[in-house]
């Protein structure tokens, strides 16, 4: 790890223990603190995204990860009255650099959410509108992307023969992986899931997990989840957040075995959250 | 519930009355008491009741019949017609004076296109040479030189209304090219001189023109003048009018069912497609339809681009602040204003504000006589569009925010700019809300009538809003509207009995056309629905 012990974070150093991907770092979330109004929401927090890899976001609810993850793709920008301190870098430039294009930095990073929410549209205007605000209309491109990031996304099967049926008529298992197949689509770096599975059933929620584990490599997914079966099941890495203050950041199988921290080692045991 | 009853009930009673108006009556002859005679259609039977007086004149069985009915006599009202003889055309008859009545078949009705209908008998036929005064022969003579009749009215029409019309147009045309000359004032006097002349020649070329097409028609109308009909009223009073001034001629008494129901269709064709005549209470109310259309489509498309952009504005663009809030409270009360203050507004604002300025920059030759500056169909339609932005800021704004927060954020995260957020997201799914709004809003415009009479309803206009002149669509122009036509032939026309039929009909209509203008609006919005739902943007 990179940073300068005592100064900036109040994060032990054996509190950070992560393992490394083969590419190095995507994302450096560098002493970052955010306030709703007067009320601070995040706390100084500093970790390093692994390039290629999957890092789970666990904690009570409550504690910031919604926050922290909406962060990297800047959606808490229309919050009023929001600010921040410190920096997040992608690929070592501060997303929060004046000259910066959140449209172009939003277009880098799928995000997946809690609830699907497909447009009311079609399956495969749904999957091709990244690409059309990006102004593309040739059909083949269009037609092409769609296939591959169904596919990628494992729907392709179920919806081939009806890519011209509204989107709403897919049932929440399906519509969440259009919605990340829409992630996807646009050929992101990074991929920001918020509980993607909280709101469907065990099965769904079971084909999503398989699909994460097959986009692994491809892109750097960031998945917060309150589900710790999940995020031992899915990660690399998991991030576990407390108060708004990440308190450990490892190596999944650490974390959930044998955490540094206690407050870690009393929530994995589900002694509280 | 006893409210929704009352409007079933009124509802019915409109269908009701406008549906049997048409259907032919038979023709009762009356022979009264007194010795007089007198034919005309029952419309209807009431009770009244009798003074003492005359109650003391009458014999007493008479007498005694009606004591026991509560001292109330019965009447029945007559159409009459025949107004140019009578006077009136509509008369009250008291059940104790009629002494015998009948339908006898001769009686024939004859709705002419000047002085109401006629009732009475046919005495002969004059077709050119040739008099027929065989009854029979004349009956089965009529029909054919009645079309005959109907073809060369037809044809001294368009003469008169296309072609002189379209020379009386050039003309006018003439004299204003000459006064934007005069006008320009850095003239010199031999521009002038030139624009005078030019003015001359076109003149007296048109002129000649005109002559001819007179002449021609005056020709015409001679040849028409030899087709006459003599008609006889019951008590024998003699009337001659051409062929070509009859719209419709029927033995009353004679009729099958399905010949009743021919005439019957004849006539709602007459109401929906020709012109009134007669202040409105005969003929038909094509120019009103055609107004209140044109209107309501106008005022359609000037407000949806206003109310949509207000509401966009508020909701997704402005900060919501006390500001905004205010905004929106002024919005809401708007829709409360009475609509007259909206006629007062739009005629001081937009007929003598805006069309004043308008005249004299763009038509300066035309004044004095305003064409922009009075009112007109645009401004009508933008007066009812000022009245009903309200509610489809109001509907819109409802749509907008009732779209899921989580779909806007979806496309945000993909990278989609705010506007094409808006667009491809926020728009398409608030579409059918919004499509809700444009129909309250042109139910509100179509019916509403206060405002208009401010602002260039007439009650006849003299052509059509759409025409084949150049530029087709005449906004400066005052138009007929039914609403308006309801209040005048229902309460402004010298005889009140003669226009209750066309109330109740014109009513019925006014009703059908909303219904079909909102239904149309709810198939549009259903499609729309549907599109967008399988977005092809
Ligand atoms: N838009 C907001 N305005 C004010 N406070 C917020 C907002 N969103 C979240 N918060 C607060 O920030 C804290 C962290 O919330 P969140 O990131 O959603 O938690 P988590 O996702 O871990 O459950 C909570 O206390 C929450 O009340
Ligand atoms: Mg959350």
């Amino acid at each position: 790890m990179t940073e300068q012990p005592g100064t900036r974070t109040s994060m032990d150093r054996k509190m950070v223990h992560p393992q490394h991907g083969a590419e190095g770092t995507i994302l450096d979330i560098d002493n970052f603190c955010l306030w709703y109004g007067l009320k601070q929401a995040l706390f100084n927090n500093t970790i390093s995204v692994e390039k290629g890899l999957v890092t789970a976001l666990i904690g009570p609810s409550g504690c910031g990860k919604s926050t922290l993850l909406r962060s990297l793709n800047r959606m808490n920008d229309l919050i009023e009255g929001l600010h921040t301190s410190g920096e997040i870098r992608l690929d070592n430039q501060n997303i929060f650099d004046s000259h910066v294009d959140v449209i172009a930095l939003r277009k880098r990073m799928g995000m997946v959410f809690q609830k699907p929410n497909p447009f009311p549209m079609t399956i495969s205007d749904n999957v091709s509108y990244p690409l059309k605000i990006d102004g593309i209309r040739d059909r083949r491109i269009l037609s092409e992307t769609v296939e591959k990031s169904l596919q990628s996304a494992a729907l392709w099967d179920e919806v081939k023969d009806r890519l011209k049926d509204n989107a709403l008529g897919l049932s929440g298992g399906q519509q969440q992986r259009l919605c990340i197949a829409r992630a996807i689509a646009a050929d992101p770096e990074v991929l920001l899931m918020d509980e993607p599975c909280s709101a469907l059933d065990p099965m769904a929620t079971t084909k999503i997990e398989d699909l994460i584990n097959e986009l692994r490599g491809r892109y750097s997914i960031i998945i917060v989840t309150h589900n710790m079966q999940q995020a031992a099941r899915v990660s690399d890495n998991t991030a576990f957040m407390y108060l708004g203050k990440i308190i450990e950041y490892g190596k999944t199988d650490t974390i959930f075995t044998k955490p540094r921290s206690q407050q870690t080692q009393d929530y994995v045991t589900g002694r509280f959250g | 519930m006893i409210g929704i009853l009352m409007i079933a009930a009124f509802l019915i009673l409109i269908v009701w009355n406008g549906l049997i108006t048409f259907y032919p009556k038979q023709i009762e002859v009356i022979h009264l008491n007194s010795g007089k005679v007198m034919a005309g259609e029952p419309i209807r039977t009431e009770s009244f009741k009798i003074d003492p007086q005359t109650l003391q004149k009458l014999p007493t069985s008479v007498r005694e019949a009606i004591k026991t009915g509560d001292v109330h006599a019965s009447r029945t009202l007559y159409k009459t017609g025949n107004f140019d003889l009578y006077n009136e055309d509509y008369r009250w008859v008291t059940a104790f004076d009629i002494k015998r009545s009948d339908t006898p078949p001769e009686m024939v009705i004859v709705e002419r296109s000047e002085w109401g209908p006629f009732i009475g008998t046919i005495t002969q036929l004059e077709l050119g040479e040739e008099t027929i005064v065989d009854p029979a022969a004349i009956f089965s003579r009529l029909p054919d030189a009645h079309r005959e009749a109907n073809n060369r009215r037809d044809a001294i029409q368009r003469l008169e209304r296309n072609e002189i019309g379209g020379i009386n147009h050039l003309m006018e045309k003439a004299r204003l090219d000459l006064r934007r000359v005069t006008l320009k004032g850095d003239m010199t006097l031999a521009t002038l001189q030139a624009a005078q002349q030019k003015h001359d020649r076109i003149i007296s070329d048109l002129q000649k023109r005109y002559q001819e097409l007179e002449h021609q028609a005056d020709i015409m109308k001679a040849e028409d003048e030899r087709f006459r009909i003599a008609l006889a009223d019951v008590e024998n009073r003699t009337k001659t009018l051409k062929l070509s001034g009859i719209v419709r001629i029927y033995p009353a008494n004679t009729l099958s069912e399905w010949q009743k129901l021919g005439i019957y269709f004849s006539r709602w064709w007459e109401f929906l497609t020709a012109e009134p005549r007669e202040a409105n209470t005969e003929g038909g109310v094509m120019p009103a339809i055609f107004g209140t259309f044109t209107m309501t489509l106008l005022m359609v498309i000037v407000v949806t681009p206003f109310g949509v952009m207000a509401a966009l504005y508020l909701r997704e663009y402005a900060k919501q602040g006390r500001l905004v809030s205010l905004v929106r409270i002024c919005v809401n009360n708007l829709a409360g204003v009475p609509s007259i203050v909206y006629g007062v507004f739009g005629l001081g604002f937009f007929a003598y504000t805006v069309g004043g300025i308008m005249d004299s920059v763009l038509f300066p030759e035309r004044l004095p006589n305003p064409t922009f500056g009075t009112g007109g169909i645009l401004w009508a339609a933008l007066t009812l569009a000022l009245l009903t932005v309200p509610v489809v800021i109001v509907a819109t704004e409802e749509a907008l925010a009732a779209v899921p927060h989580s779909l806007r954020e979806g496309s945000l995260a993909c990278g989609a700019s705010r506007w094409q957020t808006i667009k491809y997201v926020v728009l398409p799914k608030a579409m059918p809300g919004i499509m809700t709004g444009l129909i309250l809003a042109m139910a509100r415009g179509a019916g509403e009538v206060a405002p208009l009479m401010l602002v260039g309803v007439v009650k006849l206009a003299p052509e059509l809003p759409i025409d084949g002149i150049f530029p087709f669509l005449h906004v400066e122009r005052s138009f007929m509207h039914l609403a308006f036509h309801i209040f005048d032939v229902g309460f402004q026309s010298r005889n009140s009995e003669a226009g209750k039929p066309m109330v109740f009909v014109t009513t019925l209509l006014l009703i059908s056309l909303i219904a079909i203008m909102n239904a149309s609006a709810i198939y549009i919005r259903n499609r729309l629905k549907r599109r967008y739902l399988s977005g092809h943007f």
